[in-house]
């Protein structure tokens, strides 16, 4: 592994590449190494630092839900006593119909400190899964709401460079 | 809307749950694709473009880690419907915001911002606090409970 020939101006470049999207080539890498005017060795290195550091969450197809049916998008949001947040958080985490789950700050008159997006073909299948999570977990007294999404003004990638 | 799913054959559905999931830091990374699909490179690269062209895919690419890529937050804003459509404009002329949705709440405007620092990410929401003097809530991520490994259709 020749990292040191990694340089952190290319680790920016091809971050910039990697959420755009790659080529869809043959060789995607050696496309963007041209670009960049350096190895393709050197490209795919710079991917294995990326993802050793942590920064790559995940490198594939990103789909866009709407397009493919999936047009109800509920964000439900949670008021769940902090010390059973890792608790229900691990285990929304491991429910296939929930695609995000975070835990975000409290603020005055927002008593909700936990979020999970669900996709769903209709406004009812996302309802649907949000009873079965309460009932299955007993959080009837816990406080909650669905969130959905009425209009899409802008989905991609985040430009962090 | 909704409208492609019609088209989605087989073929594409198997492609797309493989193609999310799967990792290759490889040279060709749509050959490995091809051979778990019993496919040929070129035909993988074809399905791949006609799903982008067709808008189903928004890209073949990495999804980041929030806290370690940099700095982000989501925004949550309460704006009169008849100012939506300016207040929208303007907040998606921001390139460090993603994620723009109109939701059924008091609170109908939720972005995400992101930036390499937090200073930029605080820049932002100082703008938008700035320029309108609705309601905002800057609702920092605390903690990840999930590992985005796509979604299956």
């Amino acid at each position: 592994m020749k990292n040191y020939s990694i340089s952190s101006g290319l680790l920016v470049d091809l971050r910039r590449e990697l959420q755009k999207g790659l080529p869809l080539v043959q060789k995607p890498y050696a496309e963007i190494a041209s670009r960049f005017n350096v190895s393709e060795e050197d490209v795919l290195s710079a991917v294995d630092v990326l993802n050793n550091q942590g920064i790559i969450k995940r490198l594939g197809l990103v789909v866009r839900h709407r397009e493919l049916g999936f047009v109800h998008n509920g964000m439900v949001v949670w008021d769940i006593p902090s010390d059973n947040v890792n608790y229900l958080g691990g285990v929304f985490a491991k429910e296939p119909k929930i695609t995000l789950c975070y835990q975000r700050a409290r603020r005055d008159g927002w008593p909700y400190n936990v979020y999970c997006m669900i996709h769903g073909k209709s406004r009812e299948s996302v309802i649907d899964v949000v009873n079965r999570l309460v009932s299955e977990y007993g959080l009837e007294d816990v406080a909650h709401e669905i969130l959905f999404s009425t209009q899409r003004f802008k989905q991609r990638g985040g430009l962090y460079v | 809307m909704g409208a492609y799913n019609k088209d989605i054959d087989e073929v594409d559905r198997v492609l797309i749950n493989l193609a999310q999931n799967y990792k290759p830091v490889t040279a060709r990374p749509f050959l490995e694709l091809a051979v778990q699909l019993n496919m040929t490179e070129n035909a993988v690269i074809e399905r791949l473009k006609l799903l982008d062209n067709a808008g189903i895919v928004s890209r073949y690419g990495a999804v980041f880690n929030h806290k370690r890529a940099g700095a982000s937050t989501l925004v949550a804003m309460s704006v009169p419907e008849s100012d939506v459509a300016s207040v929208v404009e303007c907040i998606n002329c921001f390139d460090e915001v993603n994620h723009n949705y109109l939701r059924e709440h008091e609170f109908n405007i939720w972005f995400v911002v992101t930036a390499m620092n937090q200073k930029e990410v605080d820049e932002v929401i100082f703008i938008l606090q700035d320029s309108y003097s609705y309601p905002l809530m800057d609702l920092p991520m605390e903690k990840s409970f999930f590992i985005d490994l796509g979604f299956s259709i």
